[in-house]
């Protein structure tokens, strides 16, 4: 077939994005490539244990750098837009920077750095060696991945990068308890993501397109609704899995406190919370019509998650399994902005989720250092801290206080924000449970600090008397610098929401009207 | 073609689910690589079975031409391949190592991280 050469030349700007990418364009994937390529430098210069902490510290630190300036574009432009080999949506895989990703990005930025201040010290030479700062490398480029991606099965392959670093983490150490957690974690969340594997496939199938503003269009179309409702059903279940929403939340109780607290902390912080933000931005962005119809499920789910959180927190006598708990008790709040699906409530839950990345960390950690303390973990078997040192006792108190949602701290605004939003959205049974797990929570908690901070020795202390093991021992003040960072960041944002609310307000209004998330992808289009 | 495949898809999906409903580990694991495989085939079937027509478009036409099978699904299934046979290995040996550990593939008699009958928490100082 004879074909002229003016036919032969192909328009790519047909398919193609001509213009170059700026250096603003690459701010929306440095997030992932930063910690990634720290992660690959670490694995490379795997013999030099001494370097490791150094490395990894620095890379988080520009982690984080690179997240706030991300922030700051999205806060003066709207969602940042950068289509992977340049093309045109919805055909590429696109990287889409929304005010929801790029906060919970900048918290779990910040979490991480604080943690891998801890890791320094607590890290043992065995699991540097089998590759503790490589795995956390690894495990950040997964979740940033997941906060910034604009593609269904992108979102899908950050999910695995991210699973199996946390293999990684928690088997590290090789330990017994550890391997029987990670058989539950392990069996459990990858059968979580098969489950949103199916759901992605099919979703395809019914819509014709993974991209995620393209999905929030055509899921519009009245005539898909059926099978999108009964996908909506799919993939409420498997991220309620990831999040460990009740009755799915098994899995974490059994595993969360196996590895030292260090990874404890990181998991604490991080990855339920990817759960709760793909259960927010598929259920609410691209399915919220349909999800709608499974509202009271949600709600049930969010309420029995609370309460049964908080109970299960009173329950433990270990430390860090009782703060296992408090996460599951933590899930449920954030879960009411699916039930609810309007813009005060989502504000409430994106806030409660900022909120427990920063305290549940610090929790974990602290319990950790309690535990290098006293030398046990068990709540019959610690106690002294305050005489120890008073100073991280009030640390302990701050954050104890936090959790259970009491003011001035950061607990406080999120909550109040959700009860307000539930009474106005006319559940007031949902606001009662909002109450109700809290008190629970602060007994919990309560029962935390009196132990292991408050009195004066363990069990068998005589009552207003002081272990003289613990009087003798003085720790050194510089291992407290994790736990003061993030509890500062608690405060701060106890005594000055306005800045966190307004960018969860504003988060949520993205979700509720996706125009401004849908435009950035296809706005330069003719 | 399709109705065949949905057919062995759902037996799949049965057959993976009942064994993962045991308790022993290993029977659970090979349910997980079933569980994969049935997703994989499933989403192979939806993106169409076409034998006939290769998926090549035409020198003057811009699209394929109609009733081609979707390379798309295939791609997907392709990095999911990659995905679940990695960590299927991980687990198979995960599972090895807790078998050689805790002497045990019952995962009822696994409760080392959780263990059996500790007593709650203090009530009193």
């Amino acid at each position: 077939m004879a074909v002229s050469d003016a036919e032969k030349a192909v328009d790519y700007a047909l398919a193609m994005v001509m213009e170059p990418a700026t250096a603003g364009d690459w701010l929306v994937v440095l997030p992932v490539a930063v910690p990634m390529l720290a992660g690959a430098v670490l694995v490379i210069l795997r013999h030099f244990m001494r370097w490791h902490a150094a490395i990894a510290g620095s890379g988080l630190a520009v982690l984080l750098i690179v997240d706030v300036l991300l922030l700051q574009r999205v806060l003066a432009g709207g969602p940042q837009v950068m289509m992977m080999g340049g093309w045109l949506p919805p055909f590429g895989i696109a990287f889409e920077a929304d005010l929801l990703g790029t906060t919970l990005a900048c918290t779990s930025a910040l979490v991480a750095f604080a943690i891998s201040l801890q890791a320094a010290r607590q890290v043992n030479t065995h699991e540097r060696r089998y590759g503790y700062y490589p795995f956390l490398m690894l495990l950040m480029a997964g979740v940033h991945g997941a906060f910034l991606t604009g593609d269904l099965f992108n979102l899908y392959v950050w999910f695995e990068v991210l699973l199996i670093s946390s293999f990684g983490l928690l088997v590290l150490g090789s330990e017994d308890r550890q391997i029987d957690a990670t058989v539950k974690y392990g069996i459990l969340n990858l059968l979580a993501t098969t489950l949103f594997l199916i759901g992605t496939g099919l979703l395809y199938g019914t819509l014709g397109t993974l991209n995620m503003a393209d999905i929030a269009v055509k899921a519009r179309d009245p005539e898909v609704q059926g099978p999108l409702i009964t996908l909506s059903a799919l993939f409420l279940l498997a991220f309620s899995m990831k999040a460990a929403a009740f009755p799915l939340n098994f899995w974490l109780p059994a595993s969360y406190h196996a590895p030292g607290p260090g990874v404890s902390a990181l998991f604490a912080g991080l990855l339920t919370k990817v759960g709760v933000y793909s259960l927010i931005k598929v259920l609410v962005l691209l399915l919220g019509p349909q999800s709608a119809n499974l509202s009271a499920v949600v709600a049930w789910m969010a309420g029995l998650t609370m309460v049964v959180g908080a109970l299960g927190a009173l329950a433990q006598s270990e430390m860090r399994r009782l703060l296992n708990w408090l996460v599951i008790a933590g899930i449920g709040n954030m879960m009411i902005g699916v039930a609810l699906q309007d813009e005060l409530s989502l504000a409430g839950s994106i806030f409660y989720a900022v909120h427990s990345m920063l305290v549940m960390a610090a929790l974990y950690l602290a319990a950790g250092l309690i535990e290098d303390m006293t030398g046990s973990g068990d709540l019959r078997r610690v106690g002294g801290v305050w005489v120890r040192h008073a100073g991280f006792g009030t640390l302990v108190l701050v954050l104890v206080l936090a959790v259970g949602g009491l003011p001035p701290f950061s607990g406080f605004w999120p909550k109040a924000v959700l009860v307000d939003a539930t009474l106005a959205a006319g559940a007031p049974w949902l606001a009662a449970a909002v109450l109700v797990s809290g008190f629970l929570t602060t007994l919990a908690g309560g029962r935390m600090f009196i132990y292991a901070v408050w009195r004066g020795g363990p069990e068998g202390t005589p009552d207003g008397t002081v272990d003289p093991a613990a009087a003798a021992v003085a720790p050194d003040a510089s291992r407290f610098l994790p736990v003061m960072l993030l509890t500062a960041a608690v405060v701060a944002v106890g005594l000055w929401p306005a800045p966190v609310y307004d960018l969860s307000l504003g988060a949520a209004a993205g979700l509720i009207d996706p125009t401004g998330y849908i435009d950035a992808i296809f706005g330069e289009r003719p | 073609m399709e109705t065949a495949f949905a057919g062995l898809v759902g037996l799949l999906f049965a057959t993976s689910l009942y064994l993962m409903l045991s308790t022993k580990t290993i029977r659970i694991l090979i349910g997980i690589a079933i569980l994969s495989n049935a997703v994989n085939l499933l989403i192979f079937t939806a993106g169409r079975l076409v034998r006939e027509k290769p998926p090549l478009i035409a020198l003057e036409a811009y699209v394929p031409e109609a009733g081609v099978a979707n390379a798309l699904p295939q791609a997907l299934i392709l990095t999911a391949i990659v995905i679940s046979f990695s960590f299927f290995a991980f687990l198979l040996v995960l599972a090895f190592r807790a078998y050689q550990d805790l002497g045990t593939d019952d995962t009822d008699a696994m409760r080392i991280a959780e263990p059996v009958g500790e007593p709650g928490p203090p009530q009193g100082y």
